[in-house]
């Protein structure tokens, strides 16, 4: 009855006054919940969120094919052959044959493994790299964040791939090069977030109850500031993740990441993508599609995270 | 405001110096010494240090920053070591075509963008909401090469609709240019799409949930206007910014894209550059695409500024 | 203030008797899955010309009764009982169309933050006009007639406020043009959801007068919707009471409240601090227990569960509304018995006397603070002399802009004084910044906050907060901290099985008991409680109250105690200052102050604020904005707007000092204290 006429009012209880007082006091006055049941209430959300087991069904599958794949599969993935060179799939090469006789379902499945062994590496880098020095700038302020702050926007001024791949271009293309370059691009991006939320807590009181304690810098930032933001820190980790096989990829592509013969699903669309005119689409079609399976599968555990944790 | 905006190009300029600081050590510091890099290993010392005298990399490293960021000042952006020609005759026709390509981009994926972020939030919940959301997100994630490809398979090959080359033939009339540009600009579309969209919905939301709007709708004004007069003002506004940030997405698309289409911009230019170890082309090729962006930023910035009333006065009373 | 109707024709409809009438009413709330109600059989009417009153703490639904007149209840509401009708019509069964038109006709609304129910990007005038624009004016005519209307509501110079946006203008100003576009459409109902909590009391004082004025012009029905329960008593004609979710009590607000005849209006009136009552004569009494979770309570009396009354009746008979007189009701078995309703706290208490100590705890000499925003100064606090001495006290009254917390916050080092300034605790100086202080030193100030939300971490475990506390302020570790922890958390009054517990899981008043643990657990010497209760409902705030007194005379804690309610700070102060624009205006023993002579400033501020008893003594209006602390005006920052302004401009010229007039009451005014004594007992007598 109250939905005619009316445009989408504001979601959620009803609006409190100036006096106010939380909503979740059971009759005791305090407990509802206690935290332990808060947690397994997200946990069970997140297991019944469609989009999460999806994505994650999907990730845990290239995470078995990066472990174990070349154990399963059915060829040698650089093992060439050239009397079979760009055979259309059949039952013999499920996915065909690329121009050097290389089964193609066996590289997409054993590339899983140099993706997800950098990406998470570098993800993890940048994160607790970014944090801490997101951490530092929003609560010591002054000439240090000014000073960073600048550096910070300096390399973010060029696209991430652009930076890694002059980096890789000076220093030569290896799993390290690609793992350090990467990770600390992402600190910087990663740092801009973390400092914003820091710059938001600084202002609450408990931060002024700390420092009339006498707590010290280090503290501040890791005991009083830290556990609140790590809900944004934690999105913003899925969200680097999913990039990260995304810049690697797309340098392998252009010529300046993993290198070949190791399978690479960047590198192989890219040493294929001639042959696409010819009519041999199969050889970069199942590598891109790869590629795009896992991004969208980490994409969609990030959303349903983000969707549990901030509430 | 005034001074607001003169801090905000002065801060540009230092982030500008700063960025040319990080890519000259890139170039020159990091990979070592230049004319062993370009003579290979196997030819004599004496050559090399021909070499790089001639190159001028035998100078105190100061000395060669400064003659170089004087010298891109001054317009002299080097000589390409592959060409031998000055680097700024191949960049700027190359930056020009790129420009091109990322405009007829942007004309499209702007609108389109706000128009789904807004339907998506003024229906939320629904199915549309859900729909433009995680589609677009997801779109967005992929790498541009993979779009890149499965549309060329799907349209250029399979289809035979578009060209699968980016550039038109030289003279050809605008119409057909930007049919030839339709297929490169589809991947760059598709992933700036998703944060445009997502950064629309979230204002329009922010704003239909504000007490103004209540105001509004409860004086009696009827939906179509508060949205218009009242949510989309507001909403808009925090997009302006996201767009400007967007470009450096768009530029990083750019250089996958040009790739694959074998458009002649400036990524092709900075790729092949990297592959010689044409280092004058490439660092400046870099320089003028962190210039294109902090550009794009400032603009940006200034227009949220100029819309912003809260910003352009300050408290009158 | 007349608006042309579109097609000019007179209306032909009977006019029912009543504008609005609520019947039965049910509000549901789905929330997660499940159905919460909100509203349970709610029932009033309003009638013609009449001023109706809703009044209750948080949570008690008198917001979602708005809403749900105005059909705007959130997504996940609906009226699932029960009807309202307003001028004969059902918004809830009207169409689009009808509903737009109900809205822009029939019933207007003003809310609490005016500063957010205006659209930031565009000017004022644009937004006033709008309503002239719907009843059918061209945009020109539309402007020429929101700055008339801004003239009627005392907006002097209103083309410069048309032109202004939101931000740029006053709370105050901004509230009187929200009340101005509600009522230039002459609707017959007006709402007033909160109006003036925002706002300053001479601000509100003023806001409060233009609503009563214009009502009289208008003849609008009101319904005034309100936790404070001195303006209910101020502004209307008839009061209901509410209380989760139902109205306990209802009828002419005189009576309501001189002889309350629900337990829970009784125990509420109790809660509010009234002249005469001190904390440890008279004092507050509170009203155990909490507020029911929903649903929890499905059969029986709401409010069984904290009543000193109940009976076996009142749990398993839910009560029907009994007729008290022929037109007052109550919602309670035994009516006739609420007003002796047994206390809950002791009335008179033996409270330790501060000792007599002769040199004060802390003396502040000469203390400013001006910050530095662009090219402005902002001299929030000038000049500052005050002492405190070991065990008593020191009310800081003021409004916004008065410098009360920044006094605050520099005393305990969260914030540089200008130089010059002087601040010594037992006669050695203090070092302006926290961090340069020692531990000891630190021990000895702490700080209990205005908003127990921000004040206490989120992410750490109420164990967590106090043991901190302990460990680095007083040293404790190991089982004596344990031990201490125990202890300290049952001084509060709360239990070991809120350890655990995170500050969301908590309400707002346990939260605030929290804030107090963990200041008492230091053993200060100094407790700052800056607006501890501002942010609590009414009978929380009295608790709350009352235990800052006990744990004040167990410990012999020194309170500097920081509040813009008068009543709650004459109830717990000794000593009282009156700040205005950062200066001290009157200072001395708290009923002093409050019985007179009155420095004007302190006079005007007692006049603004509206009294429970009804004891008119609200003679003096001050007009205009308190000014910006920025550009303060020259001589006595107080001119602009004093009653009592001389009129040989001695007061625009130079600024008083701050002298002793009688023994420990100090004064800065120009004119002698014994005049002031003397206009304002004439005054008084007058009447």
């Amino acid at each position: 009855m109250t939905g005619i006429g009316h445009l989408s009012p504001p979601l959620g209880a009803a609006p409190t006054n100036a006096p106010a007082d939380s909503s979740s006091v059971g009759a005791a006055g305090a407990l509802d919940v206690s935290v332990k049941r808060v947690r397994e209430e997200q946990f069970h959300q997140l297991l019944h969120s469609r989009t999460f087991l999806f994505g994650s069904l999907i990730l845990l599958w290239w995470v078995v094919c990066a472990i174990f794949g070349t154990s399963f599969v059915p060829y040698n993935a650089t093992a060439t052959n050239i009397l079979n060179t760009n055979l259309a799939p059949s039952v013999g090469h499920w996915f065909g044959t690329n121009d050097v006789g290389n089964d193609v379902f066996s590289r997409v499945i054993v590339g899983a493994r140099d993706i997800l062994e950098i990406a998470p590496l570098a993800t993890l880098l940048g994160t607790a790299l970014g944090t801490t020095i997101g951490l530092a700038q929003g609560y010591l302020g002054g000439a240090f964040d000014m000073i960073v702050g600048r550096i910070v926007d300096a390399f973010l001024s060029l696209p991430t791939v652009i930076v890694a791949f002059i980096f890789v271009v000076a220093v030569g293309p290896s799993t390290a090069t690609l793992v350090l370059v990467i990770g600390f691009v992402f600190s910087l991006i990663i740092a801009r977030t973390v400092r914003t939320a820091v710059l938001q807590e600084r202002e609450l009181d408990y931060i002024a109850a700390a420092r009339l304690r006498g707590e010290s810098v280090l503290h501040m930032m890791f005991v009083e500031i830290l556990p609140n933001v790590l809900g944004p820190i934690i999105v913003e980790f899925t969200v680097r993740l999913g990039y990260a096989i995304f810049t690697i990829a797309t340098l392998s592509f252009l010529g300046f990441g993993v290198q070949l013969p190791t399978p690479d699903w960047g590198a192989d669309v890219a040493s294929n993508y001639p042959y696409l005119a010819a009519g041999y689409w199969w050889e970069t079609l199942f590598p891109a599609l790869a590629i795009a399976s896992l991004v969208i599968a980490i994409n969609l555990i990030g959303d349903a995270l983000e969707a549990v944790l901030i509430q | 405001m005034l001074v607001y905006l003169l801090k905000r190009v002065g801060l540009a300029l230092i982030t500008l110096v700063l960025l040319s600081v990080i890519i000259f050590f890139a170039g020159q510091v990091l990979p070592g010494n230049a004319g062993r890099a370009i003579l290979g290993p196997f030819a004599s010392q004496q050559a090399v240090l021909r070499l790089d005298h001639k190159l001028g990399v035998d100078r105190p490293l100061i000395v060669q920053y400064w003659s170089w960021v004087t010298g891109i000042v001054r317009g002299n952006l080097g000589t390409s070591y592959q060409f031998q020609a000055p680097v700024s005759s191949f960049l700027f026709p190359a930056l020009g075509r790129s420009l091109k390509l990322a405009a007829f981009a942007f004309v499209i994926v702007v609108p389109l963008s706000i128009l789904g972020g807004v339907i998506a939030a003024l229906n939320r919940g629904r199915f549309v909401d859900r729909f433009i959301s995680t589609t677009s997100l997801s779109l967005s994630t992929v790498p541009e090469f993979v779009s890149g490809v499965v549309l060329i398979v799907l349209l250029a090959i399979d289809l035979k609709v578009l060209p699968v080359t980016g550039n038109a033939p030289p003279g050809s009339p605008f119409l057909t240019q930007l049919k030839y540009l339709i297929l490169p600009a589809i991947p760059l579309v598709f992933v700036l799409f998703g944060y445009i969209a997502r950064m629309a919905r979230a204002g329009t939301i922010e704003s239909l949930d504000s007490d103004y709007v209540r105001t509004a709708t409860l004086k009696g004004l009827p939906r179509r206007v508060v949205i218009r007069r009242h949510v989309l003002r507001n909403s808009l506004l925090p997009t302006i910014t996201v767009i400007a940030t967007q470009t450096g997405y768009l530029i990083g698309g750019l250089v996958v894209v040009e790739r694959l289409f074998t458009y002649p911009g400036i990524g092709t230019l900075i790729i092949t550059a990297a592959y010689d170890k044409d280092f004058p082309m490439l660092e400046a090729g870099v320089l003028f695409i962190g210039i294109v962006y902090l550009t794009a930023t400032l603009i940006a910035d200034v227009l949220y500024t100029v819309l912003n009333p809260r910003i352009r006065l300050g408290k009158a009373e | 203030m007349t608006l042309a109707t579109s097609s000019g024709l007179p209306t032909t409809v009977e006019e029912p008797s009543t504008t609005l009438d609520v019947s039965h009413l049910d509000v549901t709330y789905r929330v997660r899955d499940n159905d919460r109600l909100a509203l349970r059989d709610v029932s009033f009417s309003i009638g013609r010309q009449e001023s109706f009153g809703l009044v209750g703490e948080s949570g008690c639904g008198k917001s979602t009764t708005a809403l749900a007149i105005t059909c705007y209840l959130p997504r996940n509401g609906r009226v699932s009982g029960g009807s309202i009708t307003v001028n004969g019509q059902d918004p809830a069964t009207m169409d689009r169309r009808d509903l737009r038109k109900f809205r822009a006709r029939t019933v207007s609304m003003v809310y609490q933050e005016p500063g957010r129910a205006l659209n930031p990007s565009l000017r004022v005038g644009r937004q006033v006009a709008e309503v002239y624009e719907i009843a059918g004016e061209s945009k020109h005519e539309a402007m020429a007639r929101a700055e008339e209307l801004l003239r009627t509501v005392q907006i002097a110079d209103p083309g410069r406020v048309l032109r202004c946006y939101p931000h740029q203008l006053s709370g105050g100003m901004l509230q009187r043009v929200m009340i101005a576009m509600a009522l230039a459409s002459q609707p017959s109902l007006l709402i007033l959801d909160e109006p003036t909590t925002a706002l300053d009391a001479t601000v509100e004082a003023e806001v409060l007068d233009l609503v009563s004025s214009l009502r009289q012009q208008l003849s609008t029905s009101v319904l005034f919707i309100s936790h404070n329960l001195a303006v209910i008593a101020k502004m209307c004609d008839r009061v209901g009471v509410m209380y989760a979710g139902e109205i306990v009590e209802q009828g002419p607000a005189r009576e309501v409240f001189d002889n309350p005849r629900h337990p829970y209006t009784v125990g509420l009136l109790r809660c509010v601090p009234r002249g005469g009552q001190r904390k440890d004569h008279g004092r507050l009494d509170t009203i155990p227990g909490f507020l029911p979770g929903p649903g929890e309570v499905q059969v029986g009396c709401i409010f069984a569960k904290r009543c000193a009354l109940a009976k076996e009746r009142c749990r398993e008979e839910t009560p029907p509304m009994y007729e008290v007189s022929a037109s007052r009701t109550s919602r309670c078995h035994f009516q006739e018995q609420a007003p002796d309703l047994p206390r809950a706290t002791p009335e008179d208490v033996q409270l330790r006397s501060p000792d007599s100590a002769p040199e004060p705890l802390i003396r502040l000499r000469g203390l400013s603070k001006t910050f530095h925003v662009g090219r402005e100064h902002v001299r929030a606090v000038v000049g500052v002399d005050l002492d405190l001495k070991a065990g008593e006290t020191l009310g800081l009254v003021g409004e916004s802009g008065s410098g009360k917390t920044t006094i605050a916050r520099v005393l305990l080092g969260l914030s540089e004084p200008d130089k010059g300034s002087s601040i010594e605790l037992e006669g050695s100086p203090l070092a302006p910044e926290c961090t340069q202080r020692d531990r000891k030193q630190l021990q000895a100030m702490q700080i209990v906050f205005q908003n127990p939300d921000s004040a206490l971490n989120r992410r750490h475990s109420v164990r967590h907060i106090i043991t901190r506390s302990l460990k680095k302020l007083a040293g404790f570790s190991g089982e004596r901290c344990e031990q201490r922890l125990v202890e300290v958390v049952h001084s509060v009054r709360m239990e070991e099985r809120h350890l655990p517990l995170r500050p969301y899981q908590l309400s707002g008043g346990l939260k605030q008991r929290v804030a107090i643990a963990r200041a008492f657990a230091g053993a200060p010497r100094v407790l700052v409680c800056d607006e501890p209760t501002s942010a609590l409902d009414v009978s929380v705030q009295a608790a709350i109250l009352n235990l800052l007194a006990d744990l004040q005379s167990r410990e012999g804690v020194t309170y500097v105690f920081i509040s813009h309610d008068l009543g709650v700070v004459r109830y717990l102060s000794d000593s009282i200052a009156v700040l205005y624009l950062g200066r001290v205006m009157q200072y001395g023993p708290a009923e002093t102050v409050f019985s007179g002579p009155h420095h004007p400033y302190t006079e005007s501020l007692l006049s603004a604020v509206p009294s429970l008893d009804g004891t008119r003594r609200e003679r003096i209006r001050l007009q205009g904005e308190i000014p910006s602390a920025a550009h303060s005006p020259s001589g006595c920052v107080f001119h602009t707007r004093c009653p009592r302004r001389l009129e040989n401009g001695l007061c625009e010229s130079s600024e008083p000092a701050l002298v002793e007039v009688e023994p420990g009451h100090m004064m800065r005014c120009h004119i002698p204290v014994d005049e002031l004594r003397r206009l304002q007992t004439t005054e008084d007598a007058g009447r």
